[in-house]
């Protein structure tokens, strides 16, 4: 026993002893990175936000990724650094993320939050500060309603996507039964409400399924009872993966149309075959039509971009253009950003007086062969 | 309703099916209840562990779409005894490493409650840091195909095709659901027996009776343990192979949930009561589907957990109630 517990004071000692010293470290290195960054011309930091750990990390990388790569390709007098707020996705992570944010008084300009519900919880924080933030992702058409004048978004709402989608069910697959369904979250349900509002009387019929549920037997049986020859879902990749499993295998061989929650190689990997000739539509524009921007970031990485990396980059850049144009402070970049008008990687950036983008694009995309491939663009009205 | 009445077969045939899933793993919850009275939380996990060894197993004899029948026969052979193989083996080391000293030193049972707890976290993280515990130990690159997006679901290689079998209403019951209940009600009938006529089956209704006499009478407490722990995670892997055939993928947070489930079966009917485990999964695979088709989906859970508290409320033991150690042979 007593010697249990010896060991046990010699390992803690041990920790604690390496605890300190890591921490001392740390403190040394920040130091030296401040008076080194103090010796430019100008020194200044961006932020990210966005999740870069835990389950939803796939997205927020891919667009840290483009943020990275704009902030290296940056050739300009002043030393930008890259901030990174690792929010998880959590809408409860977020406002705390962001008063730290905007303690830091060398950030200027936030790309992001990614998702809606975080977008939600830390745009009142930013917008009191007067802190600009760049959405890449976030899609939820409410964000633009709350009168924050820091709040910009890089890519078309739901307001735009949800349309888009009726109408490619009705036009290009030229379904007139049409089954809805989603997963309850603010994304998902939001945006299938659109789509259901849209198609009107072709609506056969609706269900809502809960996040992380695995069987959905129950559902799959509402719908090939519904005799639907179409079925749109909104939601997030790893309950899309099961379904459109379950369908198939349920008897369900009509076309499945959903959204950008589910762009992502995960949904193919959890659906396997079953997701073969599937519809994805995504307000972002496939990296094949942004050649440029693609063999950067290739010969950057060695990978290719993934959804939303683009718009990471182009919000990146807009801030960066701000940099250059002497906008170092919150309130000069707020200002720059609001009248920013120029070409980006993925449209022609300039924002209306809500922080919508002016410009807007929908794309189809299908699954071929394991891939996500474009498809075809989606007139927007 | 009409669509309940209309659909009636359909809601039955993968209600039942799902129960059966549920059912299996309820085993392992009231086996050990039975036993020791403890509720062993991390069962969830030992469930999820075979599942991917499952899909591994699949993987690396390169299973795929369009195999012979008799191939795919020897894949999921190949996949039960590797799902088996691995859950028992994950139940005993949950039984050495969060229980048995907690058991040897009388520790009380809230404790080991936190203990189950703890050792279920660990265990659905360990599987979801599988890429960086790789990464750690050189091996990344070899293992990419098994450790890669270790956050994501991994697919189960899709070596059945679903076909239908025969009509029954109007419901075509598929190759899939007749694998599922068959193979989970043959897996109980096996269980049932074991416990009721071999020798390790007497000691393990001996020690769930009373421990200290049944010590007295030579049999050897730690061993019956082990072993119930072990039966648990036998139930578990077959049950594991079945849901990656029946849902298709598996990811390392699955097991909460499927958990909770299988522990409300378990609860339902009559816990430490190994027929109740089977009859109170059927019956809550049914009331998911029954209760998602009268009052929505979203309300899936909500139907569930009520039609426990009702049934607890008027049969506070559950539907069968009687206790492991009392069941007759």
């Amino acid at each position: 026993m007593l010697r249990t517990t010896m060991t046990w004071r010699v390992a803690a000692t041990t920790m604690a002893a390496g605890l300190l010293l890591t921490a001392c470290g740390g403190t040394t290195s920040d130091e030296e990175e401040a008076s080194d960054a103090a010796g430019g011309g100008c020194a200044v930091s961006l932020g990210f936000f966005g999740a870069l750990t835990g389950d939803y990390a796939a997205l927020g990388q891919n667009i840290k990724n483009g943020v990275q790569l704009a902030i290296d390709q940056y050739e300009g007098d002043c030393d930008v650094t890259l901030e990174e707020y690792d929010s998880q996705g959590s809408e409860t992570a977020a406002p705390d993320l962001a008063k730290s944010a905007i303690d830091d008084d060398a950030v200027i300009g936030i790309v992001g939050p990614a998702f809606s519900g975080e977008s939600a919880a830390a745009g009142p924080i930013f917008a009191q500060a007067g802190l600009p933030t760049i959405t890449p992702s976030a899609t939820a058409p409410t964000l633009a309603e709350n009168g924050w004048e820091t709040f910009f978004r890089m890519l078309g709402n739901d307001d735009t996507q949800g349309p888009a989608a009726a109408a490619y069910i009705s036009d290009t697959i030229g379904s007139t039964s049409v089954f809805v369904m989603d997963d309850a979250s603010e994304y998902g349900a939001g945006l299938a409400g659109i789509v259901e509002e849209t198609l009107g009387d072709d609506v056969v019929g609706t269900d809502t399924i809960q996040l992380k549920a695995d069987d959905f037997s129950s559902s799959v049986t509402k719908v090939t009872a519904s005799g639907a020859d179409t079925l749109f879902y909104g939601g997030y990749y790893p309950e899309a993966g099961r379904l459109i499993k379950q369908l198939r295998s349920g008897g369900f061989d009509g076309t499945f149309v959903t959204a950008d929650g589910v762009k992502d190689p995960a949904y193919i990997e959890a659906g396997g075959s079953a997701t073969e000739g599937t519809i994805i539509t995504c307000p972002c524009v496939p990296p094949e039509d942004t050649p440029e921007f693609f063999d950067a970031y290739k010969q950057a990485t060695g990978d290719v971009p993934g959804t939303y990396t683009a718009e990471g980059y182009d919000a990146t850049n807009v801030f960066l253009a701000g940099i250059d144009d002497g906008a170092l402070t919150r309130e000069a970049m707020l200002e720059f950003v609001a009248n920013f008008e120029g070409p980006g990687v993925t449209k022609e950036i300039a924002f209306d007086d809500k922080g919508e983008p002016t410009n807007v694009v929908v794309w189809a995309y299908k699954v071929e062969k394991g891939e996500i491939v474009a498809d075809a663009e989606i007139p927007t009205s | 309703m009409d669509f309940l009445l209309d659909n009636f077969v359909a809601l039955t045939v993968t209600g039942l099916s799902l129960g059966a899933i549920y059912a299996l793993v309820a085993l392992g919850y009231t086996l050990v209840y039975g036993v020791l009275q403890l509720i062993n939380f991390a069962h969830s996990e030992v469930f999820m562990y075979g599942a991917f060894a499952a899909t591994w197993t699949v993987y690396a004899m390169g299973g795929r779409a369009g195999a012979s029948t008799g191939a795919v026969i020897g894949y999921l052979l190949a996949a039960l005894v590797a799902a088996m193989a691995f859950s028992g083996l994950i139940a005993l080391l949950l039984e050495r490493v969060a229980y048995r000293r907690l058991r040897k030193q009388n520790a009380p049972r809230l404790i080991a409650l936190i203990s189950a707890i703890g050792a279920s976290f660990a265990l659905a993280e360990l599987m979801g840091l599988r890429d960086k515990v790789a990464d750690f130990l050189g091996l990344g690159e070899t293992l990419r195909p098994y450790v890669r997006g270790a956050r994501n679901s991994s697919g189960f290689p899709e070596i059945i095709d679903t076909t239908p079998l025969f009509t029954l209403g109007d419901y075509d019951v598929t190759n899939i659901d007749l694998l599922v209940i068959t193979s989970a009600l043959v897996m109980m009938l096996a269980l049932d027996l074991f416990v009721a006529r071999t020798r390790f089956g007497r000691g393990i209704r001996a020690v769930a009776q009373d421990p200290e006499s049944a010590s007295l009478m030579g049999v050897n407490s730690d061993r019956t343990v082990q072993l119930t722990f072990l039966l648990g995670g036998l139930m578990a892997g077959a049950a594991a192979v079945l849901y990656v055939v029946k849902i298709g993928s598996i990811r390392f947070d699955t097991g909460f949930l499927l958990g909770v489930k299988a522990f409300t079966a378990a609860v339902l009917g009559g816990i430490g009561n190994l027929r109740g485990a089977l009859l109170g999964g059927f019956v809550l695979g049914l009331a998911e589907n029954y209760g998602s088709a009268l009052i929505g989906t979203e309300w899936r859970d909500v139907v569930a957990f009520t039609l426990l508290v009702v049934i607890l409320l008027f049969r506070p033991t559950g539907l069968l109630g009687e206790s492991l150690a009392k069941a007759r042979t």
